[in-house]
């Protein structure tokens, strides 16, 4: 849906910043989190079941094969096949490549994009800070899912686009957290130092600042994917999903849920099962990541 | 309070600016502009020029900007050609089930998921952390109209407790018969749900390191003083903002929502007008989201400094 829920709203000053000194702490809290264990097992079978899956468990994910529609799940088709033919379980890897392709690529250049734009608003003169910080408030007060649905009317979704899309109301977050950090740390004795040494600003933004917030940045991102595959999935159930022969998760559980009362399950649950397995464990991972950083809130 | 105020509504107002541009510029990114979303894709470049000279769309965007920035003001946003009425007027008609539909659901999420957040965040990884977390993770991370479509099969089809589709009647009447819109409003209260609860339960952990907890523990106090007494307020904060920001997800969630049920709101003229490619009805619904987003997280902001007289002084 969106990434507000993994944003600490308006309060960032209270995140943890990390150095690499606690960050082997960090890890060891990680391990002790059992839900972040679960999660990261969780993404990298999924990850594997996409990538890898497809060498093991050969299918025709391009030609529609009109004379093996709606076959339940047996030993040729272990999962059965779709409305068009296709073997649903090839379709499952096949379309989770890109559900999980435009959740991480839309998450990563979100994150990058955020972090220049917060490290620079908050690093900048009041006046520039206060005009990209209203920037940021303006898109953030369009909900995604039209400007989403207008430019998808406008152009036909293909997996470029839609990272582009979903990037483009993704990186707002992030750059509001970034801001929030660098608004302490511009204060640090460090940064100063570097001021007075004559280290020009973009320096220190890259040097300096950028690597400071990268904990908040690390959590976000992982909910950032989380996200993405959920709005890709609105997306396709709002007929703005890739068109076959590509395949998403979305656009294949929209597809199932026509055949809901035909008794065909196998195009229903899986992908659904695919996408909230994979979202709950992209969260999880961001929620353990955010309790190993909060030195604060460790268990004493 | 009064700079607050006036900063606060400052701020508010530059975001108006910035989302009626945002909205111009979209109308001008239509291929063709403006004369296409409102004559279609089929009209002929003739007719389109003419269309511009005719409304003035050939002059400099500036003054473009201007006259329909004036024209919003007289509440001009717009005709549908394709539903041969006013923007205005099919907006007008779909708001007020919005407003149950959106409203009901912050308002059960709220009444839920405080208690449940700091139930978790007191109970912290334990049992009862664990399974509301779990639950919350799954209802968050069900794509909202599988969720939806879950829910018709289990209270329509099988229970028969509730309608599965919403009648067509207007909202008054639909108002009186609870069990025709329940399914609608009970799948967008479980994914705010899921949304607010993990907020209220990392405020209320963050609030239970504080110094004064720990003072208010050795006076003596119960876990359930404590929490409604104490705990409750710094952790409610919060998410009276949080209610303001997530408006445009929730809102999101409901146009979703509403195409699944059937419900009449602005989520379906939404979803019939991208369909249609009726941009002038899509633009509208997006201006009336916005300005609503920017009025709710300024009322937001206001109730929470009134709440926290720490956010007044910054």
């Amino acid at each position: 849906m969106t990434a507000i829920l993994s944003a600490e709203g308006p309060a960032p000053a209270s995140l943890p910043t990390s150095s690499s000194r606690n960050g082997l702490a960090a890890l060891r809290e990680f391990r002790r989190n059992r839900l972040g264990i679960v999660g990261a097992l969780i993404v990298v079978s999924m990850a594997l079941f996409c990538f890898v899956g497809p060498l093991l468990y050969h299918t025709d994910q391009i030609h529609t094969n009109l004379s093996q529609v709606h076959l339940p799940p047996g030993p040729h088709h272990l999962l059965g096949t779709d409305g068009l033919g296709y073997d649903e379980l090839g379709r499952l890897m096949v379309g989770g490549q890109s559900s999980l392709e435009v959740g991480v690529a839309a998450a990563l250049i979100a994150t990058a994009f955020g972090a220049i734009w917060g490290a620079v608003a908050g690093f900048a003169k009041p006046l520039t800070d206060s005009v990209m910080m209203r920037v940021v408030d303006t898109m953030l007060s369009v909900p995604p899912i039209l400007l989403l649905l207008f430019l998808a009317t406008i152009h036909r979704p293909t997996v470029p686009l839609l990272i582009l899309v979903v990037s483009l109301v993704s990186w707002l977050i992030p750059s509001r957290l970034v801001r929030g950090e660098v608004l302490v740390l511009r204060e640090r004795e460090f940064v100063r130092a570097a001021r007075l040494f004559g280290v020009g600003r973009p320096q220190i933004i890259v040097r300096h600042l950028i690597p400071n917030s990268i904990g908040t940045l690390v959590v976000n991102a992982s909910f950032q994917v989380a996200d993405a595959i959920l709005l890709l999935a609105s997306l396709s159930y709002l007929g703005l999903g890739l068109p076959p022969p590509a395949a998403d998760w979305g656009g294949m559980l929209s597809n199932g849920i026509n055949y809901l009362y035909s008794g065909y399950w196998w195009l229903v649950y899986p992908p659904g099962v695919a996408i909230v397995l994979t979202v709950v464990g992209f969260n999880f991972i961001g929620d353990a990541l955010r309790e190993a950083l909060e030195v604060r809130l460790r268990r004493r | 309070m009064g700079h607050f105020l006036l900063r606060r509504t400052g701020q508010a107002l530059a975001v108006l600016f910035g989302v009626s541009v945002i909205v111009f510029v979209m109308i001008h990114l239509l291929p063709g502009g403006p004369a296409r979303a409102m004559l279609g894709d089929r009209a002929t470049p003739a007719k389109i020029a003419a269309f511009n000279r005719e409304y003035g769309y050939n002059r400099p965007l500036p003054v473009q900007y201007l006259r329909w920035t004036a024209d919003l003001f007289q509440g001009d946003l717009g005709y549908s050609v394709k539903l041969n009425e006013p923007v205005l007027t099919l907006i007008g008609q779909r708001l007020p089930g919005d407003v149950v539909l959106v409203g009901f659901a912050n308002a059960f999420a709220l009444l839920i998921a405080i208690p449940l957040g700091m139930l978790q965040a007191f109970r912290r990884n334990r049992i009862a952390d664990y399974v509301a977390t779990g639950f919350s993770f799954v209802f968050y991370s069900m794509p909202i109209f599988w969720l939806g479509l879950i829910l018709v099969v289990l209270f329509a089809v099988q229970l028969h407790l509730f309608q599965p589709i919403v009648p067509q009647a207007s909202i008054g009447q639909l108002l009186l018969h609870p069990s025709d819109i329940a399914l609608p409003i009970i799948t967008l209260t479980l994914v705010t749900i899921a949304l607010f609860s993990r907020y209220v339960r990392s405020s209320t952990i963050e609030a239970l390191t504080q110094d004064w907890v720990r003072a208010v523990r050795a006076k003596g106090f119960g876990e359930l003083l404590l929490a409604s007494r104490h705990v409750l307020r710094n952790a409610v904060g919060p998410v009276v903002t949080l209610v303001g920001l997530t408006l445009p997800v929730v809102v999101g969630g409901a146009v979703v929502v509403e195409s699944v049920f059937n419900y009449p709101g602005m989520g379906l003229l939404l979803w019939n007008a991208a369909q249609d490619e009726d941009y002038p009805v899509i633009l509208g619904v997006t201006l009336v989201v916005a300005v609503a987003t920017v009025v709710g997280s300024l009322l937001a902001d206001i109730l929470y400094a009134v709440i926290d007289p720490r956010v007044r002084v910054q």
